[in-house]
């Protein structure tokens, strides 16, 4: 039952996806809002499936890799469905449907839904440390989103070409402010978790103590490199997207190594 | 009921013609003369054109008499007038409100100069229920248009493709700072075109000060002494640069100290000198998007033959109006007319070339 919820969910993502290419390949202006309610729709499907899924394990449903990726897609599209129409970027939900399309695609498909045997009793810090933690990675995917579409305007404004598929892109200035925002705003999460990780009571894990905290320091160090103007615009777009590749082996890495312990 | 539209465009006249002929009268004092039940002027610098609804037939020469400013109507002009009738009629103005009548295909001018004449028609009492029902149609169409296809997409002249690659770069213009160095015609033009959409901020720098005050004049600006345009640099985000120096005035030995004083702001500079006052070096730097003359001109070309790809698109919408429209209102469908088609002589390429210069 909660896998169906799950595919429908991708499928929603998927008509986004088909939605954007048709668009883009007829140059039609506006895939805007059909991608907001596409996503407004999977991200529902996702919520379903977590609500069963958490429902059935009696905590927040954070206990194999294959629930870690679906709760990064929920928080992906749920960072997008709150900032989207905030800073009212066209195309970010062209951008962001194929990624949380491509990560629940491979949840799917990839045998990683293997259950815990032991079904611990729910640790309210732990899930407040590991909920926070993955809406944080949302808002990184997020940036990691606006840095590609940074990019790739740099790119046309650099090379003169104007009238490629992605000319409705924003302009270049609204883009970094929305990177900076969210860079902001997934560090200001990501500390949250990382402190509410200190107050779970049990043994902290040292391999995922030094990656979480190179993951913080690693945006740490960006966002004080923006703030001292040492890092130009374009390399704090490069650095987010090299950064979310980095962070989510190294989530992978985490809950690879403490498979016999659930987050 | 008669729908009819009697008029003279770009495509049939030149500039020397068409500016012999114009809104004379209001359209009641037409209407009563022609023997129109209802009238519309619409005269733009590229078309006069009367749009009428009528029991009997009216004189195409009744009404051109009436457009004629001082008697100065001569007998050559009698063949430069087109006359559409019915179905042909409603199919023109779809076409003429769309933008795909127009001199540059897709502008969007054409649609607000339709409404303004509708609205003083309307006022003058002279658009009874049939152009009433005419002319919102029409609205409707040239929204449906723009809406659902790309005709109105894009930049086509040097000073609009400056505006839409600056608002690419910084979005809202409002509070950007611009610096002209050498005060050409398209300096002017391109300065113009930004302060269209909200720039305030205009330096001007020459190396005549009394040439770089009255351009300052002319575009709200200020002058600045032309041993400042180099600090200047630092503070502005949009540079125009038209010197007549013979050697590059910035490259990137000169720039990249610059760069890192202006806390990572982008600079976007139009370079239209030739030869170019910029070594195109410059655009390898972080954070600067050079742009010179022939970059500029080749997206607005570019931008005007994506235009003319969406011509199909925007027609076939017309056509689907046009039938509609025609339905509602009961004419009958037909081909265009002899009259149409001898009445509408397109002018030879030269001709149209020169009219449009």
């Amino acid at each position: 039952m909660d896998r169906q919820l799950l595919i429908v969910a991708t499928l929603c993502y998927f008509t986004a996806v088909v939605h954007t290419l048709v668009a883009v390949r007829d140059r039609i202006s506006r895939p805007r809002r059909f991608n907001f309610f596409a996503i407004g729709l999977g991200f529902l499907f996702q919520f379903a499936f977590l609500s069963v899924r958490g429902h059935a394990l009696g905590r927040c449903p954070l206990t194999n890799l294959f629930e870690v990726f679906i709760f990064l897609a929920w928080s992906v599209a749920l960072i997008y469905l709150l900032v989207g129409p905030a800073y009212r970027l066209s195309l970010m939900g062209a951008f962001t449907a194929p990624l949380v399309f491509a990560l629940q695609t491979f949840a799917l498909i990839a045998p990683i839904d293997v259950p815990h045997q032991a079904r611990l009793p729910a640790n309210p810090w732990l899930e407040f440390h590991a909920s926070m933690s993955m809406v944080a990675y949302g808002a990184f995917a997020l940036a990691c989103v606006a840095g590609v579409m940074y990019l790739v305007q740099e790119r046309q404004l650099k090379t003169h070409q104007m009238h490629s598929v992605f000319s409705r892109l924003p302009p270049l200035t609204s883009l970094f402010a929305a990177i900076t925002r969210l860079l902001w705003l997934g560090f200001a999460l990501y500390t949250a978790g990382l402190i509410g990780g200190f107050f779970t009571g049990g043994p902290l894990p040292r391999v995922k103590m030094i990656c979480a905290f190179g993951v913080w320091l690693f945006y740490g160090a960006i966002l004080q490199g923006r703030h001292l103007h040492r890092l130009a615009p374009k390399r704090v777009a490069v650095l987010c997207v090299l950064g979310f590749g980095a962070a989510v082996s190294v989530l992978w890495a985490i809950n690879f190594v403490s498979q016999s312990r659930p987050t | 009921m008669n729908l009819f539209c009697v008029g003279i465009s770009h495509h049939t006249a030149k500039v020397e013609t068409r500016e012999r002929y114009g809104l004379q009268r209001s359209e009641e004092v037409l209407r009563t003369e022609s023997g129109c039940d209802e009238a519309l002027i619409l005269a733009t610098c590229n078309r006069v054109e009367v749009y009428g609804s009528a029991v009997a037939t009216v004189a195409t020469d009744r009404l051109t008499d009436c457009l004629v400013r001082d008697g100065a109507k001569t007998a050559e002009d009698a063949g430069i007038f087109y006359r559409y009738e019915g179905e042909e009629c409603i199919r023109h103005l779809f076409r003429v409100v769309s933008g795909l009548d127009s001199m540059v295909i897709g502008e969007t001018d054409i649609l607000g100069q339709v409404k303004k004449s509708y609205a003083n028609a309307r006022e003058s009492g002279s658009v009874g229920p049939h152009l009433h029902r005419l002319f919102q149609r029409a609205f409707r169409v040239a929204k449906q248009v723009r809406t659902r296809t790309e005709i109105t997409r894009g930049a086509v002249s040097v000073g609009s493709v400056a505006v839409e690659l600056a608002v690419k770069i910084f979005g809202d213009l409002r509070n950007r700072k611009v610096l002209i160095l050498g005060a050409g015609d398209t300096s002017e033009r391109t300065a113009r075109a930004l302060s269209s959409r909200g720039v305030t901020d205009i330096r001007v720098s020459n190396r005549s000060f009394e040439r770089a005050e009255s351009l300052a004049a002319v575009v709200r600006g200020r002058a600045i002494s032309f041993h400042e345009w180099s600090k200047q640099c630092v503070e502005v985000d949009i540079l125009i640069s038209s010197t007549a120096a013979e050697e590059p005035l910035l490259r990137p030995d000169v720039l990249t100290p610059m760069m890192r004083e202006r806390s990572d702001r982008p600079l976007f500079i139009i370079d239209i000198a030739v030869p170019r006052d910029v070594a195109p070096e410059v655009n390898e730097i972080d954070g600067v998007f050079l742009y010179d003359i022939d970059s500029l001109q080749a997206i607005a070309e570019e931008s005007l033959a994506l235009r003319r790809h969406q011509i199909a698109a925007a027609e076939e919408i017309i056509a689907g109006h046009v039938t509609d429209f025609r339905a509602l209102v009961g004419i009958p469908s037909e081909s265009p007319g002899p009259q149409a088609a001898v009445s509408h002589r397109a002018l030879d390429e030269a001709a149209f070339r020169a009219s449009q210069l």
